[in-house]
């Protein structure tokens, strides 16, 4: 009895749920067709290239593709002593071909990263090589240089045997793990990514801080006043975004520079004196002027949509309960203006801590930012591996401080307008 | 404690927004302590205008306000002390019913005890205790609404000013609010100025009603008075429904005038018409016109019938009477069959007295 009652049938006798399931199912292949090319889309130039990007970061089959027999050799040395015969065999036909092949040079690169000297080494077993006789290789490599003695090098050689590694990672924060495979930090003088890192969350936190304090009065500004002169406000506002990113860093370069007009500006005003003009550019301050000023509009833009709902009667209301204006703003505009404020930082935050083009022209050597020295290594050193590493810590970078904003102020605050 | 006549007072106040127009004209309007005044007008007049110079909102152009005898001109609306229901209810919506409540006694440092007894007083005032913990978009209109009066009585106020509070609620809410509202202000006894383009909500709910129009107050009475007694053509015309004849004062003598029409001529009651010779509009309600009257009238008229409307407990009767084709009687339902078919003519009686002669429009 109650099984029939439970199971309701459609009129023409299919039960109920199965009917529905059908009537469901064209519309469900619809929606899912209109978004396929959306999904591709981003399958295409989001995920994939994100995957390979990690793919990339933690590569290292170079090395070991490059001295398979070796490695197979290498698999039964414990690396306490110097390794037996076999291994030293394996590694001159290994190494016999990439010379012939003209790739040793790579070879002799990446060894020369993990241990300082062995790019000498081997350039000198590449030409004494050719002469060397069948049996017994331990003895007639390690008459070549006396370093091959040293079981540090064969260490060194060891390591780079897995395909994968994460010392790109390590890098990144400047650690390195040394010959005994412990982490450390690298020396003093040259732990240079950490401070581009915390500069990079320097200039991005006082970048939205500023664009805050700036674009607070002006999108109250654009919402209150009436309609004809918010517009032209508004037009203000967005005439940057209209503007090239390029032509924009480029004018502040030419209003900052020692002889550019801000700095003309000063010294018509007294407030230097004409030898004694500051640097405003090629240095942290001119990274934080015009990145305030570029990053502006995506703060301005989400405040404004959100103090625009907010009726002006609550103001009112609340001085009519007898605050003080400046009590019924903190009370009662300030709140309702946090899901703006929490978009527009948010935004400008993320924009900032990715920014290239800016630093990159005015930003100098104590301007630069994490990205520039992506972009470097990108260009210039075409270590795409460590570029991958260090772009993938940003991302990781961005997705933590958006988990923090989620559990601070909830996602679902976030009002883009 | 005798209450105070002009506890609120308005002294030749203008205000004009741009320097052209004079939204409010030479307002004077001197508000009973513990009375209910309305500010009745169409939208445009400026009654609005004059409960925002009350609050604080606007300043007056010229002229002054005075509070208890204080001019409030120089006070900013926040040390006031005048509680305001806004049109939208201005609630504050990130805060509770209690916080929203709480908020005048906190900016005034009221001790937490004390706060928590009074908003439970004002929650109960509006019978919503047990509300407290909800947030503004939880509830109805009409508890919003009523969240609005209990915030701005809360704090004890003189004075509370309502502007249109009941307008965006539908007719049987308002309705019931009316009532409510009134009940309120009876038994606490404060100063309500309530501002509406509702004349029924204004004729229910007023001790006084001040009808608006084009920036000056047309008249200042009660509403009875106000209804049967207009002063002049424009609150005649607002309040209620009226029937109007345009014609020239041909005779005039002790209380009473002789209007000459372009057809035929009748008898009214100068009101504001001196001399042979003006031109005037007469004024009647359609329920003082009576159909074949028993009693002598002193104006006796034919008309024919040219629509008939049935309302349920009135007829809506539609006359043309000496050239006027929008002569309206009601004729109460009753058992009593009256010949009213359309086409036929019919007596039509009404007194001198109730035939108001205004002045023309």
């Amino acid at each position: 009895m109650s099984s029939e009652t439970q199971k309701i049938l459609s009129t023409d006798g299919i039960p109920l749920e199965e009917s529905l399931k059908q009537a469901e199912k064209k519309n469900k292949i619809k929606a899912f067709l209109l978004v396929t090319p959306l999904l591709l889309f981003l399958i295409i130039t989001y995920i994939i290239p994100i995957a390979d990007m990690f793919s990339r970061s933690i590569d290292d089959k170079m090395v070991t593709n490059m001295l398979p027999k070796t490695y197979k050799a290498m698999e039964q040395w414990d690396g306490k002593e110097l390794p037996p015969e076999e291994v030293f065999e394996a590694f001159y036909l290994d190494y016999k071909i990439l010379v012939e092949n003209k790739t040793a040079g790579r070879l002799q690169t990446q060894l020369n990263y993990e241990k300082n000297g062995f790019k000498s080494v081997l350039k000198k077993l590449a030409r004494k090589q050719k002469k060397f006789e069948e049996g017994n290789y331990k003895e007639q490599i390690m008459k070549v240089h006396k370093r091959w003695r040293n079981v540090d090098y064969w260490r060194a050689i060891k390591r780079r045997a897995p395909a994968y590694t994460y010392s790109k990672y390590l890098k990144g924060v400047d650690m390195y793990s040394n010959e005994e495979g412990k982490i450390v930090q690298v020396s003093e003088d040259r732990r240079i990514h950490r401070i581009l890192w915390s500069r990079t969350l320097e200039v991005a936190f006082f970048v939205t801080l500023f664009c805050f304090l700036m674009a607070y009065p002006i999108a109250h500004l654009l919402a209150t006043l009436p309609m004809k002169y918010s517009n032209l406000l508004m037009i203000c506002v967005l005439l940057p975004f209209w503007t090239s990113l390029l032509v924009r860093t480029a004018s502040w370069m030419i209003l900052l520079q020692q002889q550019g007009l801000v700095n003309d500006f000063f010294v018509w005003i007294g407030l230097v004196g004409d030898d004694n003009r500051p640097e405003m550019m090629y240095n942290k301050t001119g990274t934080y002027v015009a990145m305030t000023q570029i990053l502006l509009p995506f703060m301005v833009l989400p405040l404004y949509s959100v103090m625009k709902t907010i009726s002006p009667s609550l103001m009112r209301a609340g001085k009519s309960l007898g605050a003080t204006p400046g009590v019924a703003f903190f009370k009662i505009y300030f709140p309702l203006t946090i899901p703006g404020i929490g978009a527009g930082c948010l935004l400008v935050f993320i924009l900032a801590i990715g920014y290239y083009i800016t630093p990159a022209l005015v930003g100098g050597a104590s301007g630069t930012l994490i990205s520039n020295q992506i972009a470097y290594h990108m260009k210039s050193t075409l270590d795409w591996s460590f570029a991958s590493a260090m772009g993938l810590m940003l991302l990781t970078g961005v997705l933590v401080i958006y988990w923090i904003y989620n559990k601070l102020v909830g996602v679902d605050n976030i009002k883009l307008g | 404690m005798s209450k105070k006549e002009d506890f609120v007072k308005f002294d030749k106040v203008d205000k004009s927004y741009d320097g052209k127009v004079l939204v409010v004209k030479d307002l004077n309007l001197d508000i009973e302590e513990g009375e209910f005044v309305t500010m009745l007008g169409p939208s445009g007049s400026g009654k609005t205008t004059c409960l925002m110079m009350l609050a604080g909102f606007e300043t007056p152009t010229n002229g002054e306000i005075y509070l208890d005898k204080n001019p409030i001109s120089n006070i900013p609306p926040h040390k006031r002390g005048i509680g305001m229901v806004f049109q939208n209810y201005a609630l504050f919506p990130h805060m509770t019913v209690f916080e929203n409540l709480a908020f005048p006694l906190r900016v005034r440092k009221i001790s937490k005890d004390d706060i928590d007894k009074k908003v439970e007083k004002a929650l109960s005032m509006v019978s919503l205790s047990g509300f407290g913990n909800r947030m503004p978009g939880q509830l109805s209109g009409g508890q919003q609404q009523r969240v609005a009066v209990a915030r701005a009585l809360v704090f004890d106020p003189s004075v509370v000013l309502m502007d249109e509070p009941l307008g965006a609620l539908d007719k049987n809410l308002r309705e019931s609010m009316q009532y409510e509202i009134k009940h309120i202000h009876e038994s606490i006894g404060v100063t309500v100025v309530y501002v509406t383009h509702d004349q029924g909500e204004a004729l229910t709910m007023s001790n006084r009603i001040a009808v608006f129009n084009d920036g000056k107050v047309q008249q200042l009475s009660s509403p009875d008075k106000l209804y049967e007694e207009p002063v002049n053509s424009f609150v005649a015309e607002f309040i209620g429904e009226n029937n109007t004849f345009a014609g020239e004062i041909s005779d005039i003598s002790n209380g009473s005038c002789k209007v000459k029409l372009d057809k035929g001529e009748i008898i009214a009651n100068p009101i504001s018409v001196r001399s042979v010779g003006e031109k005037t509009t007469v004024s009647i309600r359609p329920e003082r016109a009576l159909i074949n009257p028993k009693d002598k009238m002193d104006n006796n008229q034919k008309g024919i019938i040219e629509e008939v409307i049935y309302h349920g407990d009135h007829t809506r009767v539609r006359l043309n009477l000496l050239g006027n084709s929008e002569f309206i009687l009601k004729v109460p339902n009753s058992s009593q069959n009256l010949d009213i078919k359309l086409g036929n003519e019919i007596n039509i009686g009404w007194n001198s007295h109730d035939a108001r002669a205004l002045d023309p429009k």
